[in-house]
């Protein structure tokens, strides 16, 4: 039986269990950050000496623990990067923009376990000779800015933030800064011009690597919310005992945020790769199947960016048999492992954790158009492929959705998609537009050219040979993506 | 000999408000704000996101004082209030609801959530940004992804968050909007 692991989640949604500080010290908090800062210097072998913090990364290292953001790229070496020799003080920012449509797992920490973020944020500035720190919350979190600046207080009261905490002489500093409702600023470059007080404009690599040029140009780690979790967890269990949890090189646990047309929607913590995308959605553990007489069309895996999947799509994945053994295998969609690098050979990503389902209910053009209206409204408009190509999309979908569609338009989507990614932008922002209208419309090109047809049928019959101008712009997809709310 | 006429001057989108001014006790908290940056311009969304919570919208004038505090010329302050939209130039209602119009919401019925509060407040459903009752009582938006998505409609009232939000829900929620 597909279980939960919760781990990150352990308290959360007990009864009685509070964002207070003194609620977190009863259930063992900030042990582990004593644990960290105690830490003394190990001699090697070979004669070499590791500081605590050197430790500490090390733990992280061996961890195997990969972002939870969107990326999935290693902590550890992410931290590895750092230039420590600068002279440049560096920086740790926490990442709490969480934006990627369908993912909402970061909202339940910072909301209901402040403080846990909080311990990871001081373990991980420790172990980075972090000085200074920054939470960069969405804007529209606004109680959960004033949560965080509650903990904050909290935490610099009892002296665990601020000058020589817990006597070990090590000083850390935390604010909480706000976005202000654009999407782009959850990417890292564009998350740090925003701090600086700008348009969160993505800045372009090489040069500007955060891990070397960052804030203020100086050395920075961007990391998500439930990342630093981790962290914390890791520092506690040990690397090598972290690594135990999850599959190889898919260690850990991770929030999956479940939404769309299941019985039961909601956040759930899983071992990474132990449980499977069908488990997920039919288990009664997880989502819970989906409503009474529908069967399933699609999943986005991985936040509204990931590549679409189909119901009835099977893939040629290589799998290591129980005597050791790579072999190719044939995996039908319900059975991928949820974990980064099955989802990866699957073609799509499990990006940010976000799964939403789509019945045989859904109008899957107007799906797709709801997707492309969000990219066009959230583009930072720096890069002219990005910045046009996600609004013309856009617009062939408003007219493939009030009834002005042309049955090439299937082909005229695809072509503006292939022609914004691959290093064309400055920023992944230009494959996050374009996957979902390649796979949409790559794997219900059927559903498109038929809508495109009937409307051209439709306006031949009334003597109109071309489409007519779309007028106003007007999103509503809200007749096609009808469905009548749960009660 | 033809002459050379100007053109009408291009008119700022930010609105005059000749009475601004910013409370000293509301200052010195900025100022302490902007004491936490190694570098002061980083402070200028947490100071345009105060002022826009003292005074409602950002006006011209909020854009030069905000500019003056930080040292910068105002065009840095005035290109974040163009471009996070988070920021309005013009006043918005006592309540502004904000309703998430992203994918798994649309899925959950926020499209029949915004007509529903549109309808309810005399306000044209079609349009998509924000729209204001004359009374200047309430503001309708649809927004992007709010992060509520297992729970959908999600809505936003000023800075509450009410998640599933049903039909019956949402006119509890605009009845209790006094």
């Amino acid at each position: 039986m597909p279980q939960e692991y919760r781990q990150i989640l352990q308290h959360i949604d007990q009864p009685g269990y509070t964002p207070a500080l003194e609620c977190y010290l009863r259930h063992g908090g900030y042990a582990v950050l004593r644990q960290a800062l105690a830490l003394p210097p190990r001699t090697l072998p070979g004669g070499q000496v590791l500081s605590g913090p050197e430790q500490l990364r090390q733990e992280v290292m061996v961890s195997g623990l990969r972002g939870r953001g969107g990326a999935g790229f290693s902590c550890g070496l992410k931290w590895s990067f750092v230039d420590r020799k600068s002279g440049k003080p560096i920086y740790l920012i926490c990442n709490a923009d969480e934006s990627e449509p369908g993912t909402f797992k970061d909202k339940q920490i910072i909301y209901k376990d402040p403080h846990q973020m909080l311990e990871g944020m001081i373990i991980a500035s420790y172990a980075n000779d972090v000085h200074l720190a920054f939470i960069y919350i969405r804007g529209e979190f606004v109680e959960g800015a004033r949560i965080l600046n509650r903990a904050l207080q909290e935490a610099r009261a009892k002296g665990f933030l601020g000058r020589n905490i817990l006597g070990s002489g090590y000083d850390l500093e935390i604010h909480v800064h706000r976005g202000a409702g654009a999407y782009i600023c959850g990417e890292e470059t564009g998350l740090i011009e925003s701090l600086e007080g700008k348009r969160a404009y993505p800045r372009i690599k090489p040069p500007y690597f955060p891990a070397v040029l960052g804030l203020y140009q100086c050395p920075t780690i961007v990391n998500n919310v439930e990342t630093l979790c981790a962290v914390k967890h890791i520092v506690a269990r040990g690397g090598a005992e972290y690594a135990r949890l999850g599959t190889p090189n898919n260690t850990g646990t991770r929030i999956v945020s479940i939404s769309g047309h299941v019985r039961r929607p909601g956040y759930y913590e899983i071992e990474v790769g132990k449980v499977t995308l069908g488990e997920l959605i039919h288990d009664p553990a997880f989502g819970g199947g989906l409503r009474e007489g529908r069967q399933l069309k699609a999943i986005i895996p991985g936040g509204s960016s990931a590549k679409v999947f189909k119901a009835g799509e099977t893939f040629k994945l290589k799998r290591r048999g129980p005597d050791g053994k790579e072999s190719v295998q044939e995996v039908a969609l319900l059975d991928l492992p949820y974990d980064f690098d099955s989802l990866i050979a699957a073609g799509s990503m499990s990006g940010s954790g976000a799964i939403i389902v789509l019945d045989d209910s859904t109008d899957i053009v107007a799906a797709l158009a709801n997707i492309a209206d969000f990219y066009a409204h959230e583009s930072c408009g720096q890069c002219t492929p990005c910045r046009e190509g996600s609004l013309w999309m856009a617009k062939a979908l408003r007219r493939l959705t009030h009834g002005e569609g042309r049955p090439e338009d299937a082909d005229y989507l695809a072509h503006i998609a292939d022609n914004i990614p691959g290093g064309r932008t400055i920023c992944a922002f230009g494959e996050a537009c374009a996957w979902p209208v390649q796979s949409f419309v790559a794997k219900f090109r059927d559903e498109f050219i038929a809508r495109g047809a009937a409307d051209a049928k439709r306006r031949a019959a009334s003597g109109r040979e071309t489409a007519a101008p779309s007028g106003p712009p007007h999103p509503a997809t809200a007749a096609a993506l009808a469905q009548t709310p749960a009660e | 000999m033809s002459e050379i006429r100007p053109l009408e001057p291009i008119p700022s989108p930010l609105r005059e408000q000749p009475d601004f001014a910013v409370p000293p006790a509301l200052a010195a908290e900025l100022d302490a704000v902007i004491a936490r940056y190694p570098q002061a311009r980083s402070a200028s969304l947490m100071l345009l996101h105060a002022i826009q919570e003292q005074f409602g919208y950002i006006s011209r004038q909020a854009v030069e004082w905000v500019a003056a505090r930080l040292g910068l010329p105002p065009l840095n302050i005035y290109e974040l209030v163009t471009f996070y939209p988070m920021f309005h130039a013009a006043p918005v209602g006592k309540y502004h609801l904000k309703i998430c119009r992203t994918l798994s919401c649309a899925l959950g019925g926020s499209h029949q959530l915004h007509e529903l509060c549109c309808t309810r407040l005399g306000l044209d459903p079609r349009q998509h940004g924000p729209q204001t009752t004359k009374d200047g009582k309430f503001t309708v938006e649809f927004v992007e992804c709010l992060a509520g998505c297992g729970a959908a409609p999600v809505m936003m009232v000023n800075d509450a968050f009410h998640e599933g939000v049903t039909p019956r829900r949402a006119e509890e929620i605009l009845g209790g909007c006094s």
